[in-house]
């Protein structure tokens, strides 16, 4: 739970509105860039193949050598322009990207443009296929150790996300875009409303509320909406001994920390009115 | 009692939740079927709650300290940003505009680069075209076999004057066109990106090409086959090798301000190259679809020298009134 709200941290960026917000995007992970990558593969290559079976055997009519050509001619196309055509469309994203829940967005206020799409996907040609054709050369035309430089050269460009801190692939360096993550996260219930159909058997003192900063707020938070009954039990556990709670009769484990978790939110929220904001426990604001 | 009381920031989201809903509804059916989809009350209705979902995550930012709100309203309103300042011209609109004024222009623009891209080129075609003159040796370094296709300075000259009038059997001739657009789209592709390692694998691709054009010059007017190789080249090459001269051009200016950024940082100043170098781009593909259809079809079908000549200048003159010639000048956007 901690290791989500610091990775957010790591990958959140500045995206400043004009009405001078800051969105504070996340970038994409590479992960789920790959896959984006691996899908949008598959999709190109089993059209092609569909398309390649349905002009040939569709195109005898005509002459083979009619149908070779325009398979050529879309074999290009597609290739080059699948991802231009998507990521020009509102969605910024292709099929595969979608999937992995992920756009492309211009790195500056400025939107993003048809000529960055275009900017970002000429350069795949060496970002990818550069690498690949060194490494498929055969060792007798060309020395292998040439080879070996060449692909040790353009594997610079197969690698670059991984050695910048915005994760940009050359062409969206060039391009000025990058890629972000695009979730619709549902509106998820506001936990302390729960609270009030809790019976009023929870009522804490200042002091029991004034154990915890907003940093434990958040992690409770994600405890309670995960609700796995061992995290549960072992929370409300260190939470009643923290705050020397003595435990009731029937009393829930899962209760007590929604009345808690309201109860700790109230406190921190009316000090927040007042400009104090309590990270977390260990700080004494 | 504390926490007895509902919280304020309870009630704030009681309050505006329905507005962050519409906004919602409004965003899946832009994302679904697109802006025309929307009737009327809804697009007057976009900007104002654009707005207010905005302020909602300003307060919400300051005093709430629910998780669920706050990743809600910064996905929301992140969403709609990308919507509301995305790109918003028709595609046609685009199109047209690309022709008429932001293709010439970024031609023009780049005037410098281009011009340094043909002398590099011209450079190394005189380069070889003496070598190869002086020592026939020398074209065998300059060319892979696989393109010299038996035009050696070993050929005799009724071989090699055969092979300027007749490439191979004319039932191929559609392959060959979309095959030769594919791989010479793929050249200046590789011309334009490769720029980007501070242009010097860019000067030295367009050098290569350069030696190749010049040592195929020179076994031809060794064999006093100047005049006709000249016909065979220009007719697509007036197109093909300027679009490949306008790629490295590109490229350069891309390698220029990755190399010196001056005052901007070092990717500022490479994504402001690299708008302007991208939009020439796609135009040197289109004009490398129009050399595809001049080399596969016009070639093989003209052989007269004089009409080859005729439609290669012609062709080069249009490419240069329609980058540089004057041109009205018109208000932005």
């Amino acid at each position: 739970m901690v290791g989500v709200i610091s990775q957010r941290k790591v990958d959140q960026r500045r995206l400043i509105t004009p009405e001078g917000i800051d969105l504070q995007v996340q970038l994409a992970d590479i992960g789920a860039r790959i896959g984006a990558y691996v899908i949008d593969q598959i999709i190109i290559n089993v059209g092609l193949v569909a398309a390649f079976f349905l002009i040939v055997f569709g195109g005898i009519s005509a002459g083979p050598e009619v149908a070779i050509t325009i398979f050529i001619l879309v074999n290009f196309f597609v290739r080059n322009f699948y991802y231009m055509f998507f990521e020009m469309g509102p969605k910024a994203a292709t099929p595969g990207k979608r999937m992995s829940k992920i756009r492309v967005a211009s790195r500056s206020h400025a939107r993003l443009t048809a000529n960055a799409v275009f900017a970002r996907n000429a350069l795949r040609e060496i970002e990818i296929n550069l690498p690949l054709s060194f490494l498929f050369m055969s060792g007798d035309s060309v020395d292998g150790w040439i080879s070996l430089l060449g692909l040790l050269w353009s594997g610079i460009f197969l690698f670059f996300p991984l050695f910048n801190k915005d994760r940009l692939r050359a062409g969206d360096l060039i391009a000025g875009t990058w890629v972000v993550r695009a979730p619709k996260p549902i509106l998820a219930k506001d936990l302390a409303s729960e609270k009030a159909d809790l019976d009023s058997a929870f009522i804490f003192t200042p002091e029991q509320v004034e154990a915890y900063g907003v940093h434990e707020l958040h992690v409770l938070e994600n405890v309670i909406r995960a609700n796995e009954f061992q995290t549960v039990k072992d929370v409300a556990q260190r939470i009643r001994n923290k705050i020397k709670w003595s435990k009731g009769m029937s009393e829930g484990d899962l209760d007590f920390l929604k009345a808690y978790y309201a109860a700790l939110r109230g406190r921190l929220e009316t000090r927040l009115l007042f400009g104090v904001r309590r990270k977390d426990k260990f700080d004494k604001t | 009692m504390v926490g007895q009381i509902t919280l304020k920031s309870h009630r704030f989201r009681a309050e505006r939740e329905d507005s962050w809903r519409e906004l919602e509804v409004i965003l899946k059916a832009i994302e679904g079927r697109g802006m025309k989809s929307l009737s009327d009350a809804q697009i007057v209705a976009l900007p104002r709650l654009y707005r207010s979902t905005l302020s909602s995550l300003s307060v919400a930012r300051a005093t709430s300290l629910d998780q669920g709100v706050i990743l809600y309203l910064e996905s929301l309103t992140a969403r709609a940003y990308y919507i509301l300042y995305g790109s918003q011209v028709s595609l046609g609109k685009r199109i047209s505009t690309f022709f008429l004024r932001d293709w010439p222009l970024a031609a023009k623009a780049l005037w410098k680069e281009t011009a340094i891209s043909a002398a590099l080129t011209l450079l190394a075609t005189v380069l070889a075209f003496i070598l190869v003159k002086n020592n026939p040796d020398w074209f065998y370094t300059f060319m892979p076999d696989s393109m010299a296709q038996g035009r050696t300075p070993a050929a005799s000259a009724e071989t090699l004057r055969e092979t300027l009038y007749h490439d191979g059997d004319a039932d191929g001739l559609g392959i060959f066109a979309s095959f030769l657009f594919s791989h010479n789209s793929k050249v200046a592709i590789f011309a334009f990106a490769l720029g980007f390692a501070f242009c010097i694998p860019t000067a030295i691709l367009l050098m290569y090409n350069g030696f190749i054009l010049g040592s195929f010059i020179a076994i031809f007017s060794e064999k006093s086959l100047g005049f006709e190789v000249g016909g065979w080249l220009i007719i697509h090459g007036a197109t093909e090798i300027f679009a490949i001269i306008l790629a490295g051009a590109a490229g350069l200016h891309i390698g220029k301000a990755v190399a010196f950024p001056g005052e901007l940082t070092r990717t500022e100043s490479a994504s402001k190259a690299g708008s302007a170098a991208s939009l020439l781009m796609a135009g040197v593909v289109i004009m490398l679809f129009f050399a595809g259809l001049l080399e596969g079809f016009g070639r093989q079908l003209i052989t007269n020298d004089l009409i080859r000549y005729g439609i290669g200048l012609g062709t080069l003159t249009i490419w240069m009134l329609y980058f540089y010639g004057p041109r009205r000048q018109e208000s932005s956007e």
